[in-house]
């Protein structure tokens, strides 16, 4: 089996570390991979899109798991896909467009595998509605500790540790997945201004329900009354009649063709994205948006990932890499949000990806981010003076609101904020303490933060 | 593990009374550092810095370490490894000697030698190979702008710092890639009790200043740091000073 002795990160490219990259390309290769993993243990790893170190373990084993990528079973009527973990929901997409479906939780990158998209329990636009990613997986196999494959049914407990477990509880191998009926790849989209972070917060409050994919980009520099001025741009799956008679869309209406601009550059400077070019670029992207247009047809690839049409971007910020937040409060706790975006806004955070949506109901996965209500995202140059101690102070205010971060984005929380925002960390603990006693799963996000 | 900043949740001081190695740890213990280990030789000091270092919350242990004994550095050291992950090691002991009276005892000089240079070979070995297992950590290694070139006043210290500097520079090229991040630091004159009664030099800083060139050296993963950063540019130009002239220097 191949193994690389090699530096790894997270998709922000910070605290690198070094690690035995091995890449099973069958089950009983990856058997032997976690027996044989030795004292500093072993993670799993997909497509490398957390932002963090979740998926690093310094001085142990990685496994690369995008060497398990086969499709087992797609059941055409009943709209489930049996595939290994390895395989990523882009793959997903090419396949299962064609034949009507679509994956149930898509989040903004199509480059996630599955195991990665269990592991993280990620959410998408369609949260509100749809729930995490969890809520569609039938069933897994999970290659644990010991050696073992076992299949995880829903409801029980260590399902609910896998799926947001960070990898932590064992490889998975493969999972059932229920998906969503789509009768075309196109998508109908609404967009509309907001003046600032309460009529944002009113809008989505108010008609989200009405769609099924919802999100809103907030401009975080914007000072003053314009304090989170956002675009809103929420939208279904097209419906077939949606698209006109003789177009090539209607003669092909469930052909896939993501854009692809080319690469970033390997070597980029530093401090590209400052506050002065990311303040141009948010002018221009509030003031490029319409008012209100409403019924626009979009690529799938262009409404849910924008991102993924140029390869490599996380190069943009350069050498010293950039730092995502993520945090979620409930209901009621809009005081809280519109502070800490206040926060934001007067420390001149240079971020020109930040997102704010509403959850729905939370998923039972113990150490799942998505609680109902509102969840803000950005990106920030780790470079940025001050950045750590800032965050240090959001991430108290956000625990005292009974919020949480997201662990799949985190590189930099305490341990000790960790079990105010995770109430069912100790189960979590007790159950890897008895399912997995020599500490074979093991990562640099488990480390710091003594999961 | 250190986070997106560099910032260490564990610390270990070779050097365990330095005033700079405190001003350093009381810095990480601030940002995000919960274990220190301070190594040194036992004292009533080196308690008393842990003391000082507890009231702020971390998780603070002694180690006896003596720089002179290299023998007994990898069961010390290994000790402190085996308990847990060290995310950065600061290696900061080192004696100022005194050069008027080191030039006549030869053997106090070579005292300044082994504890500056050997002892820090040796030490710092034994610190990189454990950081290497570990697959990631800082080693951070208090060099001086007294090895940048060496002065009259004070060159047994100097050389005993310019051999250190050179390792370090090569250990930092040999550990490239295997996780481990090596970092020399150059401080000028600092004040503190190893400077003591000496005539100040300009650009003299403080122990807090290079704490802080640090935490900025670590987020920055940087490989040399002078404090203050001025100090590069002014020792550039001394450094290509023609020997007559810089032997005439008043400095």
């Amino acid at each position: 089996m191949p193994a690389d002795t090699v530096s790894v990160t997270g998709w922000g490219r910070t605290a690198p570390t070094v690690a035995r990259l091995i890449r099973p390309r069958t089950y009983e290769e990856a058997v032997a991979a976690v027996r044989g993993c030795g004292v500093r243990g072993g993670i799993p790893r997909g497509l490398g899109r957390a932002y963090g170190d979740a998926a690093q373990n310094a001085g142990g084993a990685v496994f690369d798991m995008t060497g398990l990528d086969r499709i087992h079973a797609i059941d055409v009527d009943g709209g489930t896909v049996s595939c290994d973990a390895g395989v990523s929901l882009h793959r997903l997409m090419r396949v299962l467009l064609p034949l009507g479906w679509f994956v149930p939780v898509t989040p903004g990158t199509r480059q996630v595998t599955v195991g990665g998209a269990i592991g993280a329990d990620i959410h998408g636009k369609n949260h509100h509605v749809s729930g995490s990613f969890s809520r569609h997986v039938l069933s897994l196999e999970l290659l644990t500790a010991d050696g073992e494959i076992r299949t995880v049914r829903r409801d029980t407990p260590l399902f609910d540790a896998t799926t947001g477990g960070m990898g932590l509880t064992g490889v998975i191998l493969t999972a059932t997945v229920q998906l969503q009926p789509v009768q075309t790849s196109l998508m109908s989209v609404d967009t509309e201004r907001a003046r600032d972070l309460d009529d944002l917060m009113a809008r989505l409050a108010a008609t989200d329900d009405h769609y099924r994919y919802s999100v809103a980009w907030v401009d975080l520099l914007a000072r003053g009354a314009a304090t989170g001025r956002a675009v809103l741009t929420r939208g279904d799956h097209a419906p077939l009649d949606a698209l006109r008679e003789g177009t090539r869309a209607r003669r092909d209406p469930l052909a896939f063709r993501p854009s692809r601009l080319p690469p970033a550059p390997a070597h980029l400077p530093e401090g590209l994205l400052n506050r002065r070019t990311v303040a141009c670029f948010n002018e221009l992207w509030y003031r490029r948006a319409p008012r209100a247009r409403t019924g626009e047809l979009q690529k799938l690839s262009t409404f849910f990932h924008p991102l993924d049409g140029v390869p490599h971007w996380n190069r943009i910020y350069g050498r010293g890499g950039f730092v995502q937040y993520q945090f979620v409060v409930g209901h009621g706790q809009e005081e809280t949000l519109r502070r800490i975006v206040r926060r934001i806004s007067e420390h001149r955070c240079p971020s020109f990806l930040a997102v704010l949506k509403r959850f729905g109901d939370a998923d039972p996965g113990w150490l799942s981010f998505p609680l109902p209500g509102w969840t803000l995202a950005l990106d920030i140059p780790a470079a940025l003076p001050g950045l750590g101690a800032l965050l240090d102070t959001l991430d108290e205010d956000v625990a005292a609101a009974g919020g949480r971060v997201y662990l799949a984005k985190d590189s930099r929380l305490r341990p000790e904020s960790l079990a105010a925002m995770y109430p069912r960390l100790d189960a979590f603990r007790s159950l890897r303490a008895e399912l997995d006693p020599r500490g074979v799963f093991v990562s640099d996000l488990a480390r710091r933060l003594a999961l | 593990m250190k986070d997106a900043f560099g910032l260490p949740q564990s610390l270990l001081v070779l050097g365990g009374t330095s005033e700079i190695a405190l001003a350093t740890a009381r810095r990480m213990i601030a940002r995000r550092t919960r274990t220190v280990w301070l190594a040194g030789r036992p004292s009533p000091a080196l308690e008393q810095s842990a003391a000082e270092l507890r009231a702020l919350g971390a998780d603070v242990r002694t180690v006896a370490f003596d720089a002179l004994d290299p023998e007994s550095h990898e069961p010390a050291l290994g000790k402190v490894f085996a308990e847990g992950d060290i995310d950065m090691v600061l290696l900061a002991f080192g004696i100022l000697g005194d050069q008027a009276h080191d030039e006549r005892e030869p053997l106090s000089a070579v005292r300044v030698a082994q504890t500056n240079y050997t002892g820090a070979v040796s030490a710092t070995l034994v610190s990189a190979s454990a950081l290497q297992n570990q697959g990631h950590g800082s080693l951070v290694v208090l060099s001086s702008v007294a090895g940048e070139r060496a002065r009259r006043a004070n060159f047994i210290y100097g050389s005993s710092k310019a051999g250190l500097d050179a390792f370090t520079q090569g250990l930092g090229d040999a550990l490239h890639g295997t996780g481990v991040h090596v970092m020399v630091v150059r401080p000028g004159f600092v004040r503190s009790k190893m400077t003591a009664g000496l005539a100040e030099a300009p650009l003299a800083t403080t122990p807090e200043a290079v704490a802080t060139a640090i935490e900025v050296g670590l987020r920055r993963r940087s490989e040399t740091v002078w404090v203050p950063g001025a100090l590069r540019l002014v020792m550039s130009a001394l450094r290509h000073a023609p020997r007559a002239l810089f032997r005439r220097l008043p400095i």
